[in-house]
């Protein structure tokens, strides 16, 4: 695995750029927020009123408690600050309450939860291969934290559209930070810890299974990488076995990833290959999952953000996919006041990753081929018809979803493209490790 | 990175705060029967939608002059015409003569908040990226790094997306001035400060630096041959462009009269409202605006305001480059602040002494975020405390005065703990404006003691800046550095 250089002494401008968007994510407090907002009202109300026995029973409003016990212990947690702000949230039958006070608070809880999300982003820097002597803005820690802490989707979901992912995937990037970091056991605590918060993480506990199922219970490796079955640990394996029973998950997605899961036992790649599975696992399920909304996509660009600014190859892969799917999260926000921020957002975002990705590889030619450019430069008449042109027509009327249907088309050309990309590099790249012993 | 792309973010980021802001509250928002600013600006497009140009600034059945009747020259009356067609194309009842009066909704809120987004985009901010790129020095970086800042100042963001006003059309007009001037075109330089001044007579405080400046360097040219001609083409590009913006109303005397009547409310009082002026501030201790009559006080204004601003426009005469010329600009548009007639608070631009307007609109939290965020920017960005060395700070004239008293004083590290104390003190005076209830004598104490506070340190800006206007030479060329 790859181990990080020593850290410059200077980290001001990680502070600089976490509390530049912590005070846009204030400006955005009076935005639009969507039926989410109510959800965690409810949880809110009924974690506080209501004993633990009837928490998953309650059913006064429709947005029951969905999420597993460990998330709804932080809302009960929550729940005790939120009396300070406004009693009346907490009331269960108090449906649609949103007082200014009410909005304040949620949104204050989504912006200082963050702070697990820059603690993870710190970490997973120091996880990264650093240059001397570069200057700021052409370090991949800078443009890493960057890219995590300025996410465009992290922000119109969580900080507008209303969510706490950043809390949640502050505890995914952890874990991994904490596997690349060689300490496995704090890696395979979070992610457990983490599918207790949010289930929706199974979508990539085949790769975390598979991955310490082969490299940390199987405590050494031959010289050509494969398995050296003598080196089998059983104290390991029983440790990590609950982690690696649930990775036999209900929905299909895993399925699609096998023959990724297959790959990273006969040859794992190290943390890197861990990485790339783990997007793979996410992808899939997103592509081929049960039920699955467009906001799962974050799943697989936060942790491609990663290996974006380490090789040119994911570099390209992941302007495509987060270009595109960031598009795709565009619906979410239909409201004509947030119309400026999200395509102010999206362009900073973008023009942000483009150019810093380009500076950062520079040699060895452009990140994305012409037909890649021209698709994505296609999302641009594709958003001026679907929310400036189609609205002024007839068909607006006749058919209301095909501006929908138009993005989601469109978008998972790309999401396809990408994860196939992915896929491919994957199952071709060379391997790189040595004899390691892993501890 | 290469500078588009670093330009190009710092204008999303500010547009993007810009925007933000504008979710927020604005002035009079649900507050009948007079409402605020944005009804004002509501109410001049209607006036000049369904009126002729010659009733616009007069008293008639139509047009009460007491319910926001227009006070600014004519090119803000163009403006809200042509607002008013893009109103009535999209719903015509914003626009509805007398029917519309304090109409509020979540569309026309829109509407109007889009106004000011695409005048700020068409005029203020291409201004200030082509100011930072040509007259900065420094790398590209620190470029950027102003570039940055100036788009995030707070007061500009609050008074114009919250609050609801045009300022970046005059002030964004006024910077294109200065451009001009300071690329050497004195013919675009003079046209687009005079538009600026039909915008906003707040824009006569820059006005003398101006006059001064291009006089100046006329005379340099030598006032027979070169500069006179150069003057004669100056003066009458200004000219022309007061002619063609007064045009409707040319035709018959009695309309400039009332124009002007309006535009400079000498009927309305030495000072309203709690301004940090010098007057208000005076008033405090000695009653002036009673004890003494109106033409003892707009005498004394006008003299002291002459007063103060002479020795830097003469300055400047004698010496017309640009670092004067930017200095003249501070110090005259302080001076008129501090001593003028009928100041509004809005007139300084400056977001904290602006507090007890915005929360009064509704705006504390935008309020807070963008102090904070524009105070943390500039601190970091621009490293204004470890550049303050006593050479960086220029306070060699000061040292030169306290040298035989205090010979011991590190003048530098006074100002660092200086500038921490105000901060505290702002943030004090802030948090009990808000959270405390003031005692019953005296109910207005804390916007009070806010106009106080700022008045003194305007004061002492001005100081400041006229000793270094008159005294000190003009720094060095930093090197400039490669990117």
């Amino acid at each position: 695995t790859v181990m990080a250089a020593p850290m410059t002494n200077d980290q001001s401008w990680f502070y600089a750029l976490a509390l530049g968007v912590s005070f846009l994510k204030c400006l955005l407090i009076n935005a639009y927020h969507s039926t989410d907002f109510e959800v965690h009202r409810n949880w809110l109300a009924l974690t506080h009123s209501l004993p633990v026995s009837q928490w998953y029973y309650e059913a006064t409003s429709e947005w029951t408690l969905d999420y597993p016990p460990l998330f709804a212990w932080f809302e009960y947690g929550l729940s005790h600050i939120a009396c300070f702000f406004d009693k009346e949230m907490l009331v269960v039958p108090n449906l649609n309450y949103a007082s200014p006070a009410t909005v304040l608070f949620q949104r204050l809880s989504v912006i200082v939860a963050d702070v697990v999300f820059f603690y993870a982003v710190k970490e997973c820097c120091k996880c990264l291969r650093e240059d001397k002597g570069k200057d700021l803005l052409g370090k991949p820690s800078f443009i890493l934290t960057v890219l995590l802490l300025w996410n465009f989707g992290l922000l119109i979901v969580d900080h507008i559209h209303f969510q706490y992912n950043g809390f949640l995937f502050g505890v995914l990037l952890l874990s991994i930070a904490r596997h690349c970091q060689n300490r496995h056991f704090e890696g395979a605590f979070l992610f457990s810890v983490l599918l207790n918060l949010k289930h929706i993480y199974l979508y990539i506990a085949p790769a975390y299974g598979i991955y310490l199922l082969r490299c940390f219970c199987f405590t050494q490796s031959n010289a050509d990488g494969s398995l050296q079955w003598r080196s089998f640990s059983v104290v390991r394996l029983v440790i990590l076995g609950t982690i690696v029973l649930s990775t036999f998950a209900v929905s299909f997605g895993p399925f699609i990833a096998l023959p990724a899961l297959f790959k990273i036992w006969h040859r794992p790649n190290g943390a890197r290959g861990f990485l790339r599975c783990l997007v793979i696992c996410a992808l899939g399920s997103f592509m081929f999952g049960w039920h699955v909304h467009e906001k799962a996509i974050m799943m697989a660009i936060l942790p491609l953000s990663l290996l974006a600014v380490d090789s040119r190859k994911d570099a390209g892969i992941f302007l495509m996919l987060s270009v595109t799917s960031h598009y795709s999260l565009f619906p979410l926000l239909f409201t004509t006041q947030e119309l400026p921020i999200k395509i102010f957002l999206m362009l900073l975002f973008t023009i942000f990753s483009l150019a810093s990705l380009k500076t950062l590889f520079r040699k060895g030619g452009a990140l994305l081929n012409p037909l890649e450019v021209t698709y994505l430069l296609g999302l641009i008449p594709l958003e001026l018809i679907c929310e400036f042109v189609y609205p002024l027509t007839v068909w607006q009327k006749t058919f209301p979803f095909l501006p929908l249907m138009l993005t989601s088309v469109y978008c998972a050309l790309g999401v396809t493209y990408a994860f196939i990309r992915l896929y491919i590099s994957l199952l071709t790249c060379s391997d790189t490790t040595k004899k390691t012993k892993m501890q | 990175m290469e500078n588009w792309s670093l330009f190009s973010l710092c204008v999303l980021l500010g547009l993007t705060s810009r925007w933000a802001v504008s979710f927020h509250s604005y002035s009079g928002a649900g507050k009948p029967p007079m409402f605020g600013d944005y009804e004002a600006q509501r109410h001049w497009q209607e006036v000049t939608y369904n009126l002729p140009v010659h009733e616009w600034y007069f008293n008639t059945t139509n047009n009460d002059l007491n319910y926001w009747g227009l006070d600014y020259p004519p090119l803000t009356a163009y403006h809200s015409l042509v607002c008013a067609y893009v109103a009535k194309l999209l719903n015509p009842e914003w626009v509805e003569l007398h029917a519309s009066r304090g109409y509020e909704s979540h569309s026309h809120k829109l509407f109007m908040r889009a106004t000011v987004l695409f005048t700020d985009i068409l005029i203020y901010i291409p201004a200030v990226l082509l100011y930072c790129f040509y007259f900065c020095d420094g790398s590209s970086k620190q470029k950027v790094a102003t570039a940055l800042c100036i788009l995030l100042y707070p007061g500009l963001i609050l008074i114009d997306y919250g609050h609801f006003q045009y300022n970046s059309v005059s002030l964004g007009l006024a910077l294109w001035g200065i451009l001009g001037l300071g690329l050497g075109w004195d013919l675009f330089g003079s046209l687009a400060f005079t538009l600026a001044l039909n915008y906003k007579q707040m824009e006569l405080y820059h006005s003398l630096p101006f006059f001064c400046y291009l006089l100046g360097k006329c005379i340099k040219q030598g006032l027979i041959g070169r500069g006179f001609f150069q003057l004669a083409k100056i003066s009458l590009t200004v000219l022309v462009t007061f002619a063609l913006c007064w045009m409707p109303f040319l035709s018959d005397p009695k309309q400039p009269l009332q124009v002007l009547h309006r535009l400079f409310p000498f009927g309305r009082g030495l000072f309203e409202d709690k301004v940090a002026n010098t007057w208000c501030s005076l008033n405090v201790l000695i009653k002036i605006k009673t004890l003494l009559s109106r033409e003892t006080q707009l005498f004394l204004s006008f003299a002291l305001t002459l007063l103060f601003i002479l020795p830097s426009s003469l300055k400047l005469l004698s010496k017309p480059n640009l670092w004067q010329f930017k200095l003249a600009l501070v110090n005259s548009s302080l001076a008129f602040f501090l001593f003028s007639f009928q100041v509004h608070e809005k007139s300084i631009l400056l977001a904290a002494f602006m507090l007890p307007l915005l929360v009064k609109d509704g705006l504390l939290l935008p309020y807070v975020v963008t102090s904070l965020a524009f105070l943390f920017l500039s601190l970091y960005l621009l490293s204004a405390l470890e550049r303050s060395t006593e050479e960086e700070l220029r306070l060699g004239l000061y040292r030169k005065l306290t040298r035989h008293w205090l010979p011991k004083l590190n003048l530098s590290r006074i100002i660092k703990w200086k500038f921490w104390f105000s901060l505290v003190a702002m943030a004090a005076l802030s948090f009990t404006s808000v959270w405390l209830e003031p005692p019953a004598k005296f109910p207005d104490l804390f916007p009070v003691l806010v106009s106080i506070l700022s008045f003194l340190h305007f004061l002492g800006f001005i100081i400041y800046f006229n000793l270094v206007q008159l005294m000190e030479p003009q720094r060095k060329k930093s090197q400039k550095k490669t990117n």
